[in-house]
This record gives C-alpha cells, structure tokens and sequence, in this order.
C-alpha cells in the first residue's frame, strides 16, 4: 500500500459513521492475534460453535460472528477477524483484519468496541509483537494467552501479574478445546466495556523497521520480566519433522498420505454413496407411482431428481475428502506437504502452497479453487486457480469407468496389472502432465514474473479440534449442496426442457429427443465435432455435460433411447456405444473428458473467487480449445493406425 | 567474528542474526521478515532441509518454525554460533 492509498483511507471518527448502529446496545468484540494461535477454536469455545460464517463483502476472505451471553446477562457480538502476523498487511486477509481494526471501512465490519487479543503462550516471543501494536490502536484489550495446558507441560512458568502490568492489559490464560478461562475472560471483557470507551486509533502508517525492532525489544523485556521459567523447546515437533520432513521418509510419508487419501476418496465413499443412490431412485420411481404421467411428473423425476441427485451422489466423497483436509490442516501437515513439494513445484513456476489446492482439484475443482485463497501473489493464484480443474476430478470417474468398460479389453499386461487399470491411471497421468504443462505455459508467457516468494510457517503440531473439525465440516458440506444444487437444478430444469420439446409429430419413427430442440441443436453442431470423431448424439449428450461432466452418461442415454439410467445397465449403454462407436471416437471422447472445462460450479467459483467474468471465460476457452485440440490429433492419429 | 548468509548454515548450526534484508531492495520483504521474528540479536537455526537439493530451508526464530528458500534466507546475515 502506497502513501496515496493511505491518504484516501482517511480514518472517520466512529460518531461520524452511524450506517452499522442497529443495535446500538450490542457491543463488538473482536478477536485479533498470529495465525495458528487457536484462535478460530477460542472463538468456537466462546460462541459455543454457533458462528455465523460468510465472506467479507467483494473479497473471498472468511468471515466469522457469533454471540454470547456473559454470567451478568449482557450480550455480545464476537468477531473473528483472519490471523495476522502484524499490521502492515500483505495478503487479502490481513488487510480486512487491519481495515476493520483500524475502523477503515465500517461497510464491511462494524469497528470493534473491544479487542480480545489472542496469543499462542507457546510463542509469546513473536506473539506479543502483535499484541503490543494492537495495544497501540487504543481501544480497550484484553489479552488471551491461549494453548496454556502446552506452554505449561513444556515447563513454562509466567508470573501473570507482571504481564499485565507490564503490557497494561489484563491477561486471561485460556485453553480452548476445553473452555477453560472462557468465564474469566468473559468477566474482563465485560469490565473493562463498562470502565472504557474506545477511542479512535491514529491514522495507519507503515512501520519502519526501527519501530518493528523497538517493539520486539520491549517484548523481550517484558518477557525477561515475566518469566519464572522458560519452556523447554518443543521436542515432540522436532522428533515428528525429523521424519516427516526427512528427504526419504517423508516423501514415503507424503506419497501414502495422500495414496491413503485417494483409496478412501474413491472406495470407502463408494458404501454412502450407492446408498444415496438408491434413496434417489426409490424416491423417483415413488413419484412415478403417485403421480399421473405428464409434464409436471416429467420435470420432477427426470429433471429435477436425476440432476440433483446426480450431484448429491458425490456428497460422500467430498466430505471424506474435506475430512482429511481439515484434519491435516488442523494437526499442522499442510505447511509440511508444500515445504517437500515446493521444489516440484516451484519448476514448473507455481507456489509451494499451490500443491494443496490441486490435490483437492482430484476430489472436485471447487475446493481445489477455494483453497487458492493462501496464496498471496495474485499471479500464482490465477495459475493456480486456471490449471486446478485439469486435475481429473471425481465427476470424470463415472465417464472414464463406462467408456473404458465398453471399449477398451481387459487383458492382463504385466503380472497383476491390467489394460483397464492401466488406461484409467493413464489418464489420471495426462490430467496432471497437462495441468503442469499448462502452468508452465502461463507462468512463461502472461503470468511472467519473479518466483513467488515462499515464507511460511510450519506450525507446532497438535491433535486437530474434534469440535473445529466437525463444524467445518459441516460448513462445507452445507455450502457444497447449497451451491452445487442451485446451479444443477437450474440446468436441469432447462435441459429437460430442451430435450421433451417440441413433441415429436404423430407417428414419429426417430426417439423423442431428435425432434426436441437438443435434437436440432445437435445435428447444427454435427459439423463441428466431426473432425474429433463424434457425432450428433454426442454432441447432443455434450451440451449439457458443460453443466456438469457426470450429466453425459444420462444424457447419452436418453439419446440413445436405452431409456432411463439404472444400476447395472452401463453395459447396456456400453454396448450399444461398442457397436455405434469407433474405437477413434472413444479415445477421442476420453481425451475430451482429460482436458474440457465441463463444470458450471468450477465456472462460478472462479469467477466468485476473482471477481471478475474474464477468468471463467479464459478457462472456458483456453480449457476447450485444449480439448478440440487433443481430441482431433487422437481422433485422427486413431484412424490413421487403422481404428477408426 | 566472520558473518555467514542464513543459507550458508548447515542443518543443525544456529547463527546470531546481524543484518536483515541484505541485497533486497524491498522494504516490504525486510519487514515481513521481521514481523515473523527475523530479528537482529535473535537466534535462528537452520533445522531442516527439503529433499532433492535442499531448498527450502525450514528454520527456527523466537520460537518459531519457518520455512523459506535459500535465496531469501541469504538475505538474513548471521554470524554462527
């Protein structure tokens, strides 16, 4: 942030800016301290887990608020605010944190009437930095000296009452997961509300390095002061990391994390899923019976439930897979995983940090791209965030098994390997040599520019918070069907639509479909996908797999007239495919499916997580153009051999 | 007492910070630096490498454990201890 900008940010007195007083009564508390401090689980130990979790408006940065009740009756309004390491912001996150606290923009957070400063009791040598430029602000603190039950076992002794008189604040310690010291930090929140009013802060500079130095000094002293005891160094993290971050064994460590990952992602989802499954089919032929044949039975069960359900079949999986992420960012791995793969990364241009990202674009691209939002550097973002949805994802799963069963020969190759599991790791491969590719492609030519700048923490590890854990969970889950189902039942509604209208004439010979819309639409497209090899029943059965890619087993289907998908019949669909089908416009199809952006969800997360229409639209066409390309040069190269 | 650059260390050797931001021009990284604990008189130690040609560097500062490459750990000037 340049000088300009500050000048522009002119700070404005609270009275001055009344737009967020509804509740006048209502007093602010917000939580500010380092990431990786508990913070997150202090502010689920005070609300009792009942936040109210959004995004800051126009930025993708998390937003969390609850309420509480203190002993004497009085409610308040918590805030968590994103980890920070100091004032002067760098990432989107710090900024909201240091625009809130600093009563910037009282659009996006009400400014606080108290601060509940948070600092990991483990790390007080660079936590306190925080804390002593949060006392500068001048509104009233109370400092929460957090994960005390570790600093403790490891030996430290403070003399609390020099803390606080030292740091002028008073000091609460607290241990989240079991909210312990919750009532006494409550019972000084609400102490120091009734003795203080907040003034306004002074105009945000940036600090220079002298201050910087000064601060940590008067830490020192502070602590020096303090401390009956120092804690021993953290010898259990040490002895984890010598393995985990050993160059042999914790690449083996890596490698099984997420081979384990994948083996649950893919066979331990498969149990709730074919139940969900079912569940949806009971539930279609349910209406089928209840209700009297026409256009609104119709639109129910073979739009509105087997586009829907087509997506809540994947529920299982992706909260398998947000399970083990949220457990390994909470038990502190993450950070270990992109440290071993900064280096693979980094050769083809991209962010250590952009390894996790893309291995939760194998489950689905939407997370994938949501978790983008750690990297600071807006060129490797975009990157990160364009390439994310080469990675085969889990809607591609169904697709590859059906075509692969109908057209490919299940010989053995070597030993227990067969040609199957070879073509389906095989293309597996291809998603991530292209996403690698195309990543190098971009960081040479528009997203040129230095390699990012890697500094990051590698937190001490720590059982993750079965209560975090769980609420997380479920916050995702939640948002995934919210969201996933708005956008399918949309499309499906339409494609339904397009595909039962017009009605065929009376005595018609040709299924339903070629007369309907979808049937015109993809004989005027047949043109086009002749040169890769399809023809105008795939292009048909494509356009509404651009809502979503597992649409085309269903859609293909209904072109073929096999009639209604059910369990057991892709060999049905399989064959009639084998006989209709080379086995050029198989490959061709498949290579399509590696490289086509086939997602209205990847499409609308990204422009949700760029704030602009030009990203979805650039994945859109470079992500098909990729595909036309790839499925002509395997159409043609096929039937040149001699298997067109 | 002769100065190293952080990325001169080798695993295991600690080394008194002297000089932060050394050969940067950018203010912004010198304090980012030191707002993680890159501090001058502070001790860092160089506790872990990453495989395949050991970069990056993971390294202990005020109690905390930090990864950064050795091109920016060679901003940071220590003499060892």
């Amino acid at each position: 942030m340049n000088e300009t900008e500050v000048l522009q940010k002119v700070f404005l007195p609270e009275g001055l800016n009344p737009t967020r007083s509804k509740s006048p009564a209502l007093k602010t508390v917000a939580l500010a301290g380092n990431p990786n401090c508990g913070k997150t689980a202090l502010f689920n130990a005070i609300t009792g887990g009942k936040a109210k979790v959004g995004n800051y408006p126009g930025v993708t940065v998390e937003r969390k608020e609850g309420r509480v009740r203190t002993s004497s009756g009085t409610e308040l309004r918590i805030v968590d605010l994103p980890g920070t390491y100091s004032l002067d912001a760098k990432t989107p996150d710090e900024l909201i944190t240091r625009d809130v606290l600093f009563g910037f923009d009282q659009t996006v957070e009400k400014s606080p009437d108290l601060l509940i400063a948070v600092a990991d009791a483990t790390q007080l040598e660079r936590n306190l930095g925080l804390v002593l430029e949060l006392r500068k602000l001048g509104r009233p603190t109370v400092l929460a000296l957090n994960m005390m039950d570790i600093a403790k076992q490891r030996g430290l002794d403070l003399d609390l009452d020099v803390l606080s008189k030292e740091l002028g604040i008073p000091v609460v310690p607290t241990v989240a997961p079991r909210q312990e010291g919750v009532v006494e930090l409550l019972s000084e929140v609400e102490k120091k509300l009734n003795n203080e009013v907040a003034v306004a802060p002074s105009v945000w500079i940036q600090t220079s390095p002298e201050e910087i130095r000064g601060r940590f000094s008067e830490v020192d002293r502070i602590l020096r002061l303090a401390t009956r005891k120092s804690s021993s160094p953290t010898i259990w993290t040490d002895r984890v990391d010598r393995v985990v971050l050993h160059p042999l064994w914790g690449s083996l460590i890596l490698f099984c994390v997420f081979g384990l990952m994948f083996q649950a992602i893919f066979n331990w989802a498969e149990i709730p899923k074919d139940w969900i499954e079912s569940q949806i089919r009971v539930l279609s032929s349910v209406l089928y019976e209840v209700m009297a044949p026409g256009p609104l039975r119709s639109l129910l069960a073979d739009g509105v439930i087997a586009g829907v359900g087509s997506v809540i079949v994947f529920l299982p999986q992706i909260s398998l897979l947000f399970l083990f992420i949220l457990f390994l960012e909470d038990c502190g791995y993450m950070p270990r995983a992109a440290f071993l793969m900064d280096k693979w990364m980094g050769k083809v241009g991209l962010h250590g940090r952009a390894f996790i990202p893309l291995l939760s674009s194998f489950a689905c691209a939407v997370p994938g791209i949501m978790a983008t939002r750690t990297i600071e550097n807006r060129r490797d973002r975009l990157t990160t965030i364009l390439v994310a949805p080469l990675m085969t994802c889990s809607a591609r799963l169904p697709v590859y098994s059906m075509l692969i069963a109908a057209f490919i020969p299940n010989r053995a190759v070597l030993g227990p390997l067969r040609l199957q599991g070879l073509v389906m790791f095989g293309l597996y491969l291809f998603g991530v040599l292209a996403a690698l590719l195309v990543a190098l492609l971009l960081r040479s030519t528009f997203f040129r520019g230095p390699k990012p700048i890697l500094l990051m923490e590698l937190p001490t590890y720590k059982w993750p918070d079965a209560k975090s854990v769980a609420l997380g969970l479920f916050e995702r889950a939640r948002l995934f069907v919210a969201r996933a189902g708005t956008v399918i039942l949309s499309v499906s509604i339409l494609l339904w639509f397009l595909s039962t209208y017009p009605k065929p004439p009376q005595g018609a010979m040709e299924p339903a479909i070629s007369y309907s819309f979808a049937g015109k639409i993809g004989k005027g497209l047949e043109p086009l996908v002749r040169p890769i090899g399809f023809n105008w029943k795939i292009a048909v059965a494509l356009i509404p797999s651009f809502a979503a890619r597992e649409v085309m087993i269903g859609s293909l289907a209904t072109v073929y007239a096999v009639g209604e998908q059910k369990e057991g019949s892709t060999e049905l669909l399989g064959d009639r495919l084998f006989r209709d089908w080379s086995l050029a416009t198989a490959l061709s199809l498949l290579v399509w499916y590696v490289l086509a952006c086939q997602c209205l969800s990847t499409l609308a997360v990204t422009r949700r997580e760029t704030n602009s229409w030009r990203w979805p639209a650039v994945m859109l066409i470079y992500m098909t153009s990729l595909a036309y390309l790839g499925s002509f040069l395997t159409y043609q190269l096929a039937s040149y051999l001699g298997l067109g | 007492m002769k100065t190293l650059k952080l990325g001169q260390l080798q695993v295991g050797q600690r080394g008194r910070i002297v000089r932060v931001g050394v050969g940067s021009d950018s203010a912004d990284w010198v304090q980012r630096l030191m707002a993680m604990g890159f501090l001058e008189g502070s001790i860092a130690e160089v506790v872990h490498e990453a495989p395949f040609g050991g970069d990056p560097l993971a390294v202990r500062v005020r109690g905390t454990l930090l990864a950064l490459r050795r091109q920016e750990a060679n901003t940071i000037e220590v003499i060892p201890v």
